[in-house]
Formats: C-alpha cells, sequence, structure tokens
C-alpha cells in the first residue's frame, strides 16, 4: 500500500505536458501542480471520470491525458472500460487510485474490495495494458515504461484510504476554480 | 421531406448542418437506419456507451477538448441519466443536443409505457428545454435546438416522437 501524495509526487516527474485530470487525487494534485493544463473538477458526478478522460484524449489526440480515477467510480461504471478500449485512445494513460473504502463518506467498505483486480478486468475490457502497484518503489520504477507506452493503459494503485468524517459543509475547499471554470481555462488554452 | 414520417437523412443533415462532430450514443429501439447513415458520414465519429449515463461524462470531455458532441439516447435511458446529465452537462456549461428517442409518445396523449409519462416531466424537472420532432417538417426545430443550447451554454433536448418510421401515429 502507498500514499496518494507519494503515488502523485512519483508520477509528477513523468508528467511533461500532459493533461491532468485529478479525480480523486486531487487535493494532493493541486499542491504540485494548478496549470490550466490541470483539471480539478472534483466531483462532478461519481462514476463518470473515465468517460470525461476518454472523450478528452479523443478530442486531443496529440496531447497526453492522465486521469487518476477512483475504484468506486470504475465500479459505477465498469462498462465505459469497454467503450475506452474500444476507442483505444493511444493518448490515454488511466489510473485509479485503490483505497477499499469510500473515504469522502466516513470509510464505508467498497463491495468486495480486497479481492477485486482491477487490472485484469481493464485487460478482460479490452485495455492493451494493464498494471496493479500495491508498493511504492515498484511503481516508481515502472512509470518510465508505462508512460512510454502506447495508451490506452490501466494502472490500478492500491493506496491508504484517508478517511473524511467532518461533516461536508465544514471541509476545507482545496479548490481554486470551479468545475465549469476548469474546462473553460482549458478550452481558452488549448485555442 | 415527409409530413408523416421523420426521416434518418433529415437527422443527418441537421447533424451536419450544425457541426456535429462526434456522435455519443446508445441504440434506441428505431433508430438502425440512422445508424447506417451516421457511419457513412464522413468526419462523424461515433462513439457507443453501455449506459446512457456514460454518454453525458464523455461528451463533456469532447467539448473541454474543443469538439461538438452531441448524444442519442432514448428517454428511459435519459431517466437513468439524471445526475450524469446535471454533474457533467449542466454544471459545466456543456451546449449540447440531446436526441431522445421518445419511447411510448402518442400523439393523442394516452399511452400505455410509463417512459412516455415522465419524460417532459423529468426535462421539466432539470429545467432542459426540449422540442418535439414528429417528421421532416419539424427539422427546423433541431436547428432551433442547437442554437439554444450555444446561446445558453446548455443542454437541449429534441424529442423524437416519431422514431423515424411513424409507429408511435
Amino acid at each position: 500500500m502507498m500514499y496518494t501524495a507519494d503515488a502523485l509526487a512519483a508520477f509528477a516527474e513523468h508528467r511533461g505536458d500532459a493533461i491532468v485530470l485529478s479525480g480523486r487525487g486531487g487535493r494532493h494534485w493541486i499542491g504540485i501542480s494548478d496549470t490550466v493544463f490541470d483539471m480539478p473538477l472534483g466531483d462532478p458526478a461519481m462514476g463518470g471520470h473515465a468517460g470525461f478522460g476518454l472523450g478528452l484524449a479523443l478530442a486531443q489526440p496529440d496531447k497526453t491525458v492522465v486521469l487518476f480515477d477512483s475504484e468506486g467510480d470504475i465500479l459505477m461504471s465498469l462498462g465505459q472500460l469497454a467503450t475506452i478500449a474500444e476507442q483505444a485512445p493511444a493518448n490515454f494513460y488511466h489510473f485509479i487510485l485503490d483505497n477499499e473504502v469510500y473515504a469522502t463518506t466516513g470509510g464505508q467498505p467498497v463491495p468486495n474490495a480486497s479481492n477485486m483486480d482491477y487490472a485484469a478486468v481493464a485487460r478482460a475490457c479490452g485495455y492493451p495494458s494493464a498494471y496493479g502497484f500495491d508498493k511504492l518503489e515498484a511503481f516508481k520504477q515502472a512509470l518510465p515504461r508505462i508512460m512510454a507506452q502506447r495508451g490506452p493503459v490501466f494502472c490500478a494503485l492500491k493506496v491508504a484510504p484517508e478517511v473524511e468524517n467532518t461533516p461536508i459543509g465544514q471541509r476545507v475547499k482545496w479548490r481554486k476554480r470551479s468545475a465549469d471554470k476548469v474546462v473553460a481555462d482549458l478550452r481558452a488554452a488549448l485555442g | 421531406m415527409s409530413d408523416t414520417a421523420l426521416s434518418p437523412e433529415t437527422v443527418i443533415r441537421q447533424m451536419r448542418n450544425n457541426g456535429v462532430t462526434d456522435v455519443v450514443w446508445l441504440p434506441d429501439s428505431e433508430t438502425n437506419w440512422l445508424y447506417m447513415l451516421m457511419l457513412a458520414e464522413p468526419g462523424l465519429r461515433l462513439i457507443g456507451v453501455t449506459r446512457e449515463g456514460h454518454a453525458a461524462s464523455i461528451a463533456a470531455g469532447l467539448f473541454a477538448g474543443g469538439r461538438k458532441p452531441m448524444l442519442l439516447i432514448q428517454n428511459t435511458g435519459m431517466l437513468e441519466s439524471g445526475d450524469s446529465i446535471r454533474g457533467w452537462l449542466m454544471a459545466l456549461n456543456v451546449p449540447i443536443v440531446l436526441m431522445v428517442g421518445y419511447r411510448g409518445y402518442t400523439r393523442h396523449g394516452v399511452n400505455t409505457d410509463t417512459a412516455a409519462t415522465y419524460t417532459e416531466r423529468f426535462l421539466m424537472a432539470f429545467n432542459i428545454p426540449f422540442f418535439l420532432v414528429e417528421n421532416d417538417s419539424d427539422a427546423d426545430r433541431i436547428a432551433t435546438a442547437f442554437k439554444l443550447a450555444e446561446d445558453t451554454r446548455a443542454p437541449v433536448v429534441v424529442l423524437v416522437g416519431d422514431e423515424y418510421h411513424g409507429f408511435n401515429r
């Protein structure tokens, strides 16, 4: 198991000029990078991050698109993995942060959490490359190879749960831009 | 032009005239003729989904990347997709037309299909503007929907009351 912040810091060294959809890693990623090519969307509607990443990758085939999704999200929308594999965006790198719980609602368990093999699921859906890591060092070593591969690439990371129990209205707001502003900023930057 | 049926050629023409680049879709009960035309349309990308709610976030990503997508789904799927439409289309100010097959629609208003019963009520609850298209002579309403979506930076629905061959009559 690794910490999300450490996994993101390791990835940052290989980011290049990728568009980063920080997804469930958003509150950590915003401390690493917060440009118009970073997309801290928060949680527009659970289960949709992979679809958004697919759409963006298809729209911008010359840009690398990286998504930090979660296991709870992809379990809500497993069918999206089939659509992503069929569309096969070569520029799409789909990471999931798997903490085995619904952390933002108090840490209730995700169904069958410890028995799921998300890399195997992705591979079975047709992703040509899929990986799973539960140790930071192994992930760090594999990152250059992962990011050098033709997408879509799937990579599941087993991370420590960071459970939030503070009432939502009292939590620290880490986002600096609204989700619609994040989209508008990217569109403007892409021209 | 037909005033008794909506032809798939009319729909394709509207897509072309309004600059649609991608159709994110799940087959409706009667869209096969339209599907064949879409496949043959140069420059139009089809993205098939396995559940209609997925189409909303995919379309939002396409829009964020500079494309002009539209959705082609059935009302049953739209009903299920409420939160995705809210979060990925409405909240992100995505100007998009959703062509929605109006399963169960009858002109006389007496239907036996609750999918039709709740379709317009759903759209009113979400405050999503909609236009009903029943035949080729209604085609200009599709163009109006595209313009309204652009002007308001929000989703607009075209309810397809004919499903391309007139069986609802």
